[in-house]
Formats: C-alpha cells, sequence, structure tokens
C-alpha cells in the first residue's frame, strides 16, 4: 500500500536561503509521525509546500501514491488533507456548531443536522465536544478540539498539528495525546510538528528531524533517545540536563503584595498577587499563556501601572517609581516581546546594547554620547553572549536573526549585574544551543546572587531551572511551591485553576 | 580592507534629483525646447552675473535659508516620527510675535538687541504653536497632522483679525501689518553692501548655525538620542525608561521653534511686513525638503540650497528662453514624487526581502520553545 504522503526531493529556496534542499519525507497510513527540527529548519516551509502556499523549485508530492499538484489550501482540503493552526482560527461569539459550518460553500445552512453530525463526529474520536457551545465560553483545550473537529467535518483523513501543545497545560497536553492516538485507531494519519522531545517520546512512531533545511535523519522514536534526537537537530551533543548547585538561603529582595494589575482592556489582568524573589533564587512564574503573566512582568518592570498594592527592591518601595527609578536600583528585564520592547530595530547593535545605560557615565558626560566607551562595551557583551553581527556593534538590529537579538537582549540586561532580574520567556523561539546556552547563564547570575524572576509558558523550562515554582492562574497566584512539591502534575492542575478555588473573571 | 560605503539615503536622493530633472528636460523637449539651454538659463538666473551683482546669488541663498529652517522644522518632528505639517502656521505666528515684540521696541533699541529679540520672541511664538498640538499628542493621542493643520488656520485667522484691527499699515491698507524700517529687522547694513540686495539678512546665518545644531542635538547627545529612540520604536524606549510623551512635546516644541525662526526671516527680514490671508508657502515647501532631505540636517540644507535654485532661476529661465516658469515647479514636484516614491519603494523591497527571507522561520516563532 502507498504511503499517504510522500514528499520526494522537495527543495525550495526563497532569496538567500535555502529553506528545503532536498527534503524527503513520507506518511504511512495509521502513523504519527513527528517533524521536529529547530526554528529556520524549515518545517513551516515544508508544510506550505504541502498546502500549496510555496510552489517548490523542484521535488514531487505524491498523495496515496498519486502524483499531485496542490495549488492551495482548497486543493490540499480536497485531498483530505487537514493543519490544526497553533493559533486557533474560530469566531468567539459563535457556536461549535456555526465555527465548524463557517465557509460552508452552501446557500442554505442546516445548523440542527450539522449539530448533530458534530456531536456523533465527537463521541466517536472521544472529544467531548458540545456543539452548542460558544467558543468564548470553553476552555483553550476545547477550543483545539473544536478545531480537530473542523478537519474532521471536512473529511480530513491526514491531519497536521502544528506545535498543538504550545497553548496546554500539561493535562490538557496528556490529553490530546489521547486522542491523537485514536484518531489513529480510527484510521488516520497524522503528522505532528513539535520542539518538544519528550511528547514525541510519548506519542510519534517515527520522526523525521530537519536542520538548516536538510533532512538529517528520520528514525524509529522507539529505539532512539531524546538526546540522540537532539543531536540530530542541532547538529552536535547537546546535554539536556541542566546542572544546578542547591540554591542558598537568600533574604528576599524583591517582593510583591497584593498586586492588582488592569489589562489593556481595563480588565483585571492581575488579582492580589503576593510573592517575594530571595537572593540568589530563581522563582518561576508558571502558567498558561493569558492569565496574567505579561501583565504583571509589565508592572513589575514600570511599564504598566500597579492599580493597587506593592512592590519593593531590598526593602525600598518601587510600587510608583519610573522605568529608570527602577533600572537604577538594580532592576533588569528581559521583555516578551523583543522586537516590540527591547530593541530598537533602525538602531545599531551598540546603540542598543547601551539602551539601560545611555544615559549615565561613563557612556554619556554633560549630555554628551560617548560613542568610544559605547563601542567598547558593545563589543564585550557581543563576545561574551556570543551574539552574531555581520559588522558587530555597527550592524542594524533589523538585520540580525531573532537568536542573536534575544542574545543581545539576554546580554545587556545580564551585563548590568542587576539585583533583581525579570526573565519574561528568555528562550522563546531559540534553537536548542542558545537555550542551553542562556539556561547557562540565567543560573551563573543565581550563583552570583541575583533574585530572578522567570516567567515562562514553558513548564520543562520552569521546573528544570527554578528553586521555587508560584502559579499564576486567572490573574491569581494560586499558590508558591518548593522544587520538591513541584511536579508536572500538581503545577499543572493549578494552572488549570484546580484546587485552590478557581474564579471566573 | 574598508570600503568608503556611500549611505543609501544619499545615493535614493541623488536619484531621485536626477530623476526630476530628467523628466524636465523630457518636457521641455515636448515643448520643443532645447533643455540644455533650458537648464543653463535656470542656474544662470540663480546667480545671474556675480562679478557684477550679487544680488542674485543673494536671492537664492536667503530663499534657500528659509527653506532649510522650515525643512528642518519638518525633519526635527519627522526624525521623532512626527509629521510637522504645521510648519506654515508656526512661520506666520513666529513672525506675528515677534513683529508685535519689534513694535513695542524703542526706535534707538542697539541693532544686536533688535536682533535677538527678534529671534528668541520668533522661535518661541513658533514653539507655542506647535507645542500646542505636542501636548495634544503626548496626553490625548490626537494624531499631530489634524492637530497642526488646524493650527494653521487658527494661525491664519488669528494674525488676520490682530493685524487688521491694531497693526494696519495704515488708515488705508489694513490687509498688511505695519511696515518695520530695516534698522529693526533683521537686515544688515553690510550684508545689504555685499549683495546688493535688501533681501539678504541675518536668517542666513540663523539657517546655517540650526544645520549644525540639530544634527549636534540629534547626533552627539543623549537627549537627541531619547528623542530619536521614541520616534523608532516608543514601546522600547518605555523600556528604555525615556518617557515618550515628554519626546514628543519636546520634539514638537523644537519643530515650532525651527520653524518660527523661518518665519522672522521671512516677515522680519526677506519682508519687512506681514500679509494677511496667505499662510505662507515656506511652510509648506520644507515638506518636500525635508522629505528630499531624507531628514538629516545636512540633507535638508542640500535640499534647500536646490530648491532655493529652482525657485529663484526660474523667472530668467522663462525671459531667456520662453520656457514657462512653472516647468521649473514641474522639475520640483516630480523631484518630490521621485523621493517619495523610492522611499516608498525601500520601505516596500525592505518589507518584501525580509517577509521573503523570514518565511521559514515567521510560521514558528509564534509558540513557546523547549
Amino acid at each position: 500500500m502507498p504511503p499517504v504522503i510522500e514528499m520526494r526531493n522537495i527543495t525550495k529556496t526563497f532569496p538567500g536561503v535555502a529553506a528545503n534542499s532536498n527534503i524527503s519525507i513520507t506518511l504511512e497510513e495509521g502513523e504519527i509521525h513527528a517533524l521536529l527540527g529547530e526554528n529556520g529548519a524549515g518545517k513551516t516551509t515544508l508544510m506550505g509546500v504541502l498546502f500549496g502556499l510555496h510552489r517548490p523549485d523542484s521535488g514531487s508530492v505524491y498523495i496515496r501514491g498519486e502524483k499531485r499538484r496542490i495549488a492551495g489550501p482548497p486543493d490540499a482540503a480536497a485531498l483530505g488533507i487537514g493543519m490544526v493552526h497553533q493559533h486557533f482560527k474560530l469566531v468567539p461569539a459563535f457556536t461549535v456548531t456555526e465555527n465548524i459550518m463557517l465557509g460552508t460553500k452552501r446557500f442554505l445552512l442546516n445548523t440542527k443536522k450539522a449539530a448533530a453530525d458534530i456531536a456523533a463526529l465527537s463521541a466517536r474520536h472521544g472529544l467531548g465536544v458540545d456543539p452548542h457551545a460558544k467558543i468564548e465560553a470553553v476552555s483553550v483545550g476545547m477550543q483545539q478540539r473544536v478545531e480537530i473537529l473542523k478537519m474532521l467535518h471536512r473529511n480530513a483523513d491526514i491531519l497536521i498539528f502544528d506545535e498543538p501543545t504550545a497553548v496546554l497545560t500539561p493535562q490538557e497536553t496528556a490529553e490530546l495525546m489521547k486522542i491523537m492516538r485514536s484518531l489513529i485507531s480510527q484510521g488516520k494519519s497524522i503528522i505532528f510538528i513539535t520542539h518538544k522531545l519528550h511528547e514525541i517520546k510519548a506519542v510519534a512512531d517515527r520522526c523525521t528531524v530537519l536542520r538548516a533545511g536538510k533532512v538529517s535523519g528520520t528514525v524509529n522514536v522507539a529505539d532512539t533517545s531524546a538526546e540522540q534526537m537532539a543531536e540530530m537537530m542541532v547538529g552536535r551533543k547537546v546535554s539536556l540536563n541542566v546542572v544546578k548547585p542547591p540554591p542558598r538561603e537568600g533574604q528576599p529582595v524583591f517582593a510583591a503584595q497584593n498586586i492588582t494589575v488592569w489589562g489593556a482592556r481595563r480588565e483585571t489582568a492581575v488579582r492580589q498577587a503576593s510573592f517575594e524573589v530571595r537572593e540568589g533564587e530563581i522563582l518561576g512564574l508558571a502558567g498558561v499563556d493569558g492569565n496574567g503573566q505579561s501583565e504583571l512582568a509589565e508592572a513589575l518592570a514600570g511599564l504598566r501601572k500597579i492599580h493597587s498594592g506593592s512592590l519593593t527592591l531590598r526593602g525600598k518601595d518601587i510600587t510608583r517609581a519610573s522605568v529608570k527609578k527602577r533600572m537604577r536600583q538594580g532592576l533588569a528585564h528581559i521583555p516578551e516581546d523583543r522586537g516590540k520592547r527591547g530593541l530598537i530595530l533602525d538602531f545599531s547593535l551598540a546603540d542598543n546594547l547601551a539602551l539601560a545605560l545611555y544615559d549615565r557615565p561613563p557612556f554619556s558626560r554633560h549630555g554628551l554620547r560617548d560613542f568610544n566607551q559605547i563601542n567598547l562595551y558593545a563589543q564585550k557583551i557581543i563576545s561574551d553572549f556570543d551574539v552574531r553581527a555581520a559588522s558587530g556593534g555597527q550592524t542594524s538590529a533589523r538585520a540580525m536573526s531573532g537568536g542573536n537579538r534575544q542574545k543581545a537582549v539576554v546580554g545587556r540586561e545580564m551585563e548590568r549585574k542587576p539585583a533583581v532580574l525579570i526573565a519574561v520567556q528568555p528562550t522563546r523561539g531559540l534553537d536548542v544551543g542558545s537555550i542551553e546556552y542562556i539556561h547557562k547563564r540565567l543560573l551563573a547570575l543565581r550563583e552570583d546572587g541575583c533574585a530572578i524572576l522567570l516567567v515562562s509558558l514553558d513548564l520543562d523550562e520552569i521546573l528544570e531551572l527554578s528553586d521555587r515554582v508560584a502559579v499564576i492562574s486567572r490573574g491569581r497566584i494560586a499558590g508558591v511551591l518548593g522544587a520538591a512539591e513541584a511536579d508536572k502534575n500538581t503545577v499543572g492542575l493549578m494552572m488549570a485553576g484546580a484546587g485552590k478555588g478557581a474564579e471566573v473573571t | 580592507m574598508k570600503r568608503l560605503r556611500v549611505p543609501k539615503p544619499f545615493i535614493f536622493a541623488v536619484a531621485a534629483v536626477f530623476s526630476g530633472f530628467v523628466a524636465g528636460a523630457l518636457l521641455m523637449l515636448i515643448i520643443g525646447k532645447n533643455p540644455i539651454v533650458g537648464y543653463a538659463a535656470l542656474f544662470r538666473g540663480a546667480v545671474k552675473n556675480p562679478a557684477v551683482s550679487l544680488s542674485a546669488v543673494g536671492q537664492t541663498l536667503i530663499m534657500s535659508a528659509i527653506l532649510c529652517l522650515s525643512g528642518l522644522s519638518l525633519a526635527f518632528a519627522g526624525k521623532v516620527g512626527l509629521f510637522n505639517i504645521g510648519a506654515a502656521g508656526q512661520m506666520l505666528i513666529g513672525g506675528f510675535a515677534a513683529s508685535v515684540a519689534v513694535y513695542r521696541l524703542p526706535t534707538d533699541c542697539p541693532k544686536a538687541l533688535t536682533i535677538a529679540v527678534i529671534l528668541v520672541v520668533g522661535a518661541f511664538g513658533g514653539a507655542v504653536w506647535a507645542g500646542v498640538a505636542g501636548v495634544l499628542k503626548a496626553r490625548f493621542g490626537i494624531n499631530e497632522v489634524v492637530a497642526t493643520i488646524m493650527l494653521n488656520w487658527v494661525a491664519f485667522w488669528t494674525v488676520d483679525y490682530f493685524v487688521r484691527n491694531y497693526f494696519p499699515r495704515d488708515a488705508y491698507v489694513k490687509t498688511t501689518s505695519r511696515v518695520l524700517p530695516d534698522a529693526m529687522s533683521l537686515r544688515l547694513q553690510w550684508l545689504e553692501k555685499i549683495f546688493d540686495s535688501r533681501f539678504v539678512n541675518f536668517g542666513l546665518f540663523v539657517a546655517v548655525a540650526m544645520v549644525v545644531l540639530t544634527w549636534f542635538i540629534m547626533n552627539k547627545t543623549v537627549f537627541g538620542f531619547e528623542l530619536r529612540a521614541v520616534g523608532a520604536n516608543r514601546f522600547a524606549a518605555e523600556y528604555a525608561g525615556i518617557h515618550a510623551g515628554t519626546g514628543t512635546v519636546c520634539a514638537m516644541l523644537i519643530a515650532g521653534a525651527l520653524a518660527g525662526l523661518a518665519g522672522v526671516t521671512y516677515y522680519l527680514g526677506y519682508v519687512t511686513s506681514i500679509q494677511v490671508g496667505v499662510l505662507p508657502s515656506y511652510g509648506y515647501d520644507g515638506i518636500a525638503v525635508a522629505l528630499v532631505g531624507q531628514n538629516s540636517p545636512g540633507g535638508v540644507a542640500a535640499a534647500a540650497l536646490l530648491f532655493g535654485v529652482l525657485r529663484s532661476g526660474k523667472d530668467f529661465m522663462t525671459i531667456e528662453t520662453g520656457i514657462m516658469n512653472e516647468l521649473a515647479d514641474c522639475v520640483i514636484a516630480i523631484i518630490i514624487y521621485f523621493s517619495a516614491a523610492i522611499m516608498l519603494y525601500e520601505k516596500l523591497s525592505a518589507k518584501l526581502t525580509k517577509k521573503r527571507a523570514a518565511a521559514p522561520a515567521a510560521a514558528e516563532t509564534g509558540g513557546g520553545k523547549p
């Protein structure tokens, strides 16, 4: 029997970049095939070719043994290929049924019949979706299932999951794995795009690893260790385990008392949050995206008003202090969105590296900037943090890759030897090598006595690095756990709002 | 192996100017004239016969100085991400405020003091006028384009009212303000002697000084760095502890002051009275000067000189060759179009190449990573 999908020798070049070079991949019927690779390894381009969004320079696509020209997503849909997107494409005010029927090319809609169909489909795959529920009223995990149902309703039997677990709690992730297994048993085939090795180990049958636009191998997951796959992805040995010396019992340096923060639409984003970060400690802040951690981090950094409550740094009240004042007191901040907050892309790297210190000696005197000092300082960060930039400090930040931009921001904030560092997703979007490196630097900073608040959506990162874990759910600190009690299950349940009286805001 | 690199904006500006002249030449060919003869006359008109009299040169220079100051006003605001379309109103208010101040001065006031009063009051008037728009933008998020255009008309009618009712030229002519004696303006006798022209005035030096000063502020000072940071990315500026609202107000104040200086150079030097019922066209030409000069002080000075030449030489071209002087305006217009088009092209192409290069990675950056 021919494979359901065979992509043969796909090559696709964008100006200056070979996004895919000679990639071949086969998806057998009834298998879960993981597609693993760092950012920019070519996963998205490859899927773009499959959906007809990109025309390959050479190579061909066979669906169930027949050579096909796929000119666009409708062609792919007609062939039974469906994508479960990372960012859901759902209308919040519509019901599940209405969302699934959206885009149906018919004049009259028979909602009743459709709802019945969807209920049946949901039951068959054990999805537990209520067809009449409004999207805005159901959880993120449920929304994802609606996306899956949408594909099933359109008779897709080849499903592509694009980093589906990024938005899920561990429990929801486990549920999704079950659903994927059940889909397979119903005769579907799945391509599973992810960076998370343990998920591949848990659910996938085979795994194709991409590196720099090339296939570095296709392996049977059962016979391959996570370390081996990581090595294939990065191209060198990677240590997946962080070595962390025991924490010292330091004094609290950064303390929040009953902090309430409003969000962009004046809703209460953070409610009565209290926690403290001690000297030489990493406090992890775990939570599902959108539960108030961004607003909290901004408020702590001084970019968002603290509506009520108080914040102290080394005993000094900084609740109303300006950003500059906080910086002078020793607060550093790796912002969530480096393109928006962290860097001025039209400025040179050197100017960006001095962004927090530009108005202080030796970088300026009497209001005049000292470019020599700025360049020297930039040079130091560039070499210390291995920032790759074509023309050193004079490189425009815009011309740098995402990973190097992040290293620049991290380097800038760490080089200041802060007393407190708020690190928001410091490794977001980075490759395994850079992640390893930034983790090492965070731990070194911890050794130096810095109090670090690590905000991350990646629970593995939090659990690996943190000495204690605070869990945020719907704007409340659901609890603070010691490293010993913080396991995936407990934290996951708290992230979902269970246990400590979750409340709908 | 250091290679001398010509900055891209410079190449673009030169390309735009060159394209403008080529297009102008084509127009001349179409109407059956020789473009070489035409352009020769145009440039000759801007200098005439310098051995005999520098009056044409002076005329060109002083026009350029006014264009330069008004262009600097737009360029300065532009660097901070603001579009100060209200330079005309700020010129008018600056000129009017300075005139009123001078009316109050005793006639035996020393020249140096008179000049100082004119410059300070003129800059102050312009700054206040633009500052209103800056505060509106910073406090209430009101778009500065809308605010400055409206302020142009507020200036227009305010000056109209006061000139007609309090400072008319005489009992009969109420549409022009009381004419200032040369001694009470920016006009200098020794300049008049050199250039054989009363129009040339102290504003010439002000323009040169402002080119240097704005360049210095923008590129060498902490203050300028903060302003540019606000202009380039206000979120990152806030992150670095720079108050974006303060930056906005400061930038508008300075832009207004520069326009005010353009205003006094025009109303208290080039001419010595204010005519009501018109906004000074120099205020709008500043937009083009800043555009072609790519918002850099040096570029603005060069663009102002070029436009000054075209402006002052065009009548001579008409007389000499019969090519209508609107053709010089066409050349200016075409240069502006090309400048705008090239900047647009640059932006689009940057976006396109970025999209293409980032295409493989772009969609993947959305989620959390291990």
